[in-house]
């Protein structure tokens, strides 16, 4: 195989890449021009469709898929949300785009709004990415004086207004229903479903929200063709008829202990130890790997051992991880506690938690004073079992939550406890010799507020 | 006599009325009005909440209600001219953001949410501020402050402390 060239990432690097005129002479917005004069939105559609790509925001849903679930025939209005809310920790390669080529994920909404018949589209953006927020509104200033923003786009009859909206600092604003409900001035708490948001979403119309990385890719499939992106990564599983496969190139989010952090694009399927060795330089300092996040914190961890694992939808979860995630790799090295890596991770939950249901909001809470416990001398052997009773009953997993949130708060817990339970066990014994084997209820240390 | 002294001025309300044609309902325009009151005064206190639930057509207790979920709204004073958000997430606590807070915070003798007496510098820790490139990363105002070190965290707490302005 001849080596892996960027094309989400090829204007990284490139003096003014965030310019119309850059775009433009990279080749941008003539695959817009070209599928606005001769497609239909359906057969964009069928492009995204026949591709095979997969959301990128984490949940892998597969895109074109997504859309055909709005119903046909809406008077409209039809609403787009792109949800660049994204907070969950490791990850940064939305922010590349958005700085680096905003043009790009512009190109992708305009596509994907034509697709969708959507003729208003809101970019959700964290409020933490204030260069994002200027790149963005630039381009957008741009895409507008030159036609390819708001009334009859290019003469088509297609028009579309492009808004960004700040969000205020939450992590669950990242949850499609929990980004509707921000949008609509309401605090994020994500809503049942059904009914999913392309029956009723924004403004309780139709509304598709997709992820920045998802729409570079649908600009960049309208441009290179559906064949170009099936060529790289892994096929589906012909022994699983409910496998889509992993296409296209990926974003991976390196960072950690690796000598050189970074957002790398690579096929979908490479391994975590060739991203870590190859991209990444290999673990710093010349240490070991004790721990690495596969996608992003919620997706759990794997050993040293589990390395060679895939980076696909599919593979993480054979070594018990969640997923894929963001496809944000966190290296640990050898010489991290797993207790102050799990107290980490349960106090971001813990903090982050929006509060509305029961399970997540004193689970996260519960699992953080534990924790604290632990580290302060007073763990018991029981609290591991306490602590994976958490894990295996808080989540939509087990049926107990309206969101994704408490899974992802009870993937790190249980893969840490699992694979990592003979570190815990001596630290708990070391750090408390006379209590370790209590089993009598104990007072927690302190109050813990949730977000 | 009393005089009621309105805290939005006529141009956060202009800013917050050219939104409006964005949404269809002037509930939506919560989130930005707030991010507008809050980028004049540093904070939004309970008169402005009310102020802007009169604007949106709200009852304030909507408009408080959304606000207080964020918790990113100081509502009691305003915040330090310069606010800082300190990364303390996996990546950046991996490579020391635990230790740049603590530092920060103890080169500005104040603890983490804390203010500077002369209302300098407000330093906040922070979940994931989506820079783990750069870890360990802080956000100030609107500059990320990339692969933090003792040495420029102290030199960030002695700019953001140089007078440049009457205090708050």
């Amino acid at each position: 195989m001849t080596t892996f060239q960027p094309v989400l990432l090829e204007a990284v690097g490139v003096a003014g890449s965030h310019t119309l005129a850059s775009y433009r002479s990279r080749g941008g917005y003539a695959p817009l021009e070209r599928m606005l004069k001769e497609k239909q939105p359906a057969d964009v559609i069928e492009l995204v469709k026949s591709s095979g790509l997969r959301g990128r925001g984490g949940a892998g849903f597969p895109t074109g898929l997504k859309w055909t679930f709005l119903p046909k025939d809406h008077p409209g209005p039809i609403y787009l949300c792109i949800n660049a809310d994204e907070s969950e920790p490791g990850t940064f390669n939305n922010r590349i785009l958005m700085e680096d080529d905003p043009h790009q994920v512009i190109e992708g909404i305009i596509l994907s709004a034509y697709a969708t018949r959507a003729t208003t589209a809101y970019l959700y953006l964290r409020y933490e990415y204030p260069l994002c927020w200027d790149r963005l509104q630039g381009a957008i200033d741009e895409a507008y004086a030159a036609g390819l923003l708001g009334k009859n786009i290019q003469g088509s009859g297609f028009s579309l207004e492009l808004y960004l909206h700040r969000g205020a600092a939450a992590y669950i604003c990242g949850e499609e229903t929990g980004l509707i409900e921000s949008l609509e001035g309401k605090r994020a708490w994500p809503r049942i479903k059904p009914p999913f948001p392309a029956i009723e979403g924004l403004f309780r119309k139709p509304t598709v929200v997709n992820n920045i990385e998802t729409m570079a890719c649908v600009a960049q499939i309208a441009r290179r063709g559906v064949e170009w992106f099936r060529s790289i990564g892994v096929p589906s599983d012909p022994n699983n008829p409910r496998d889509p496969g992993s296409y296209g190139p990926k974003l991976y989010c390196l960072s950690g202990h690796v000598e050189r952090p970074g957002c790398y694009e690579a096929p979908l399927g490479i391994t975590a130890r060739q991203l870590i060795d190859g991209q990444g330089g290999g673990v710093w300092k010349g240490r070991k790997a004790k721990a690495v996040i596969p996608g992003g914190i919620s997706m759990g961890l794997m050993t040293e051992a589990e390395l060679d694992t895939p980076l696909d939808f599919a593979g993480p979860g054979k070594v018990g991880c969640l997923g894929l995630g963001t496809a944000a790799v966190v290296v640990i090295d050898e010489t991290v506690s797993i207790v102050d890596f799990l107290h980490n991770s349960c106090r971001f939950f813990a903090h982050e938690s929006c509060g509305q249901c029961t399970p997540c909001r004193e689970g996260t809470a519960w699992s953080l004073r534990m924790l604290e416990r632990i580290r302060a001398g007073k763990g018991r052997l029981k609290d591991l079992d306490l602590l994976a009773e958490i894990g295996n009953t808080m989540g939509m997993m087990p049926g107990s939550t309206i969101c994704g949130l408490a899974d992802g708060a009870a993937w790190p817990i249980k893969n840490a406890i699992k694979k990592f339970r003979g570190e815990f066990e001596d630290y708990i014994k070391r750090t408390n010799p006379s209590g370790w084997m209590v089993t009598d209820p104990v007072p927690a240390l302190q109050i813990v507020g949730a977000h | 006599m009393i005089t009621t002294q309105r805290i939005l001025t006529p141009e956060m309300v202009a800013q917050i009325e050219a939104l409006a044609p964005r949404y269809p309902n002037r509930r939506a325009l919560t989130l930005p009005a707030l991010h507008i009151v809050n980028d004049c005064l540093r904070y939004v206190p309970f008169e402005a909440v009310v102020e802007v639930a009169q604007l949106l057509g709200l009852a304030p207790a909507e408009v408080q209600d959304t606000l207080s979920f964020y918790e990113f709204f100081p509502q009691d004073k305003p915040s330090g001219r310069t606010r800082a958000w300190v990364c303390r997430s996996v990546s950046c606590a991996l490579r020391g953001g635990e230790e740049i807070l603590d530092h920060i915070c103890h080169a500005a003798g104040i603890d983490p949410y804390g203010t500077t007496t002369d209302g300098a510098l407000t330093v906040e820790p922070a979940e994931c501020l989506g820079a783990c490139d750069f870890a360990p990363c802080m956000l100030a105002g609107k500059t990320l402050y990339k692969n933090l070190t003792k040495e420029s965290a102290e030199a960030f707490v002695r700019d953001a402390r140089s007078p440049v302005g009457t205090p708050s």
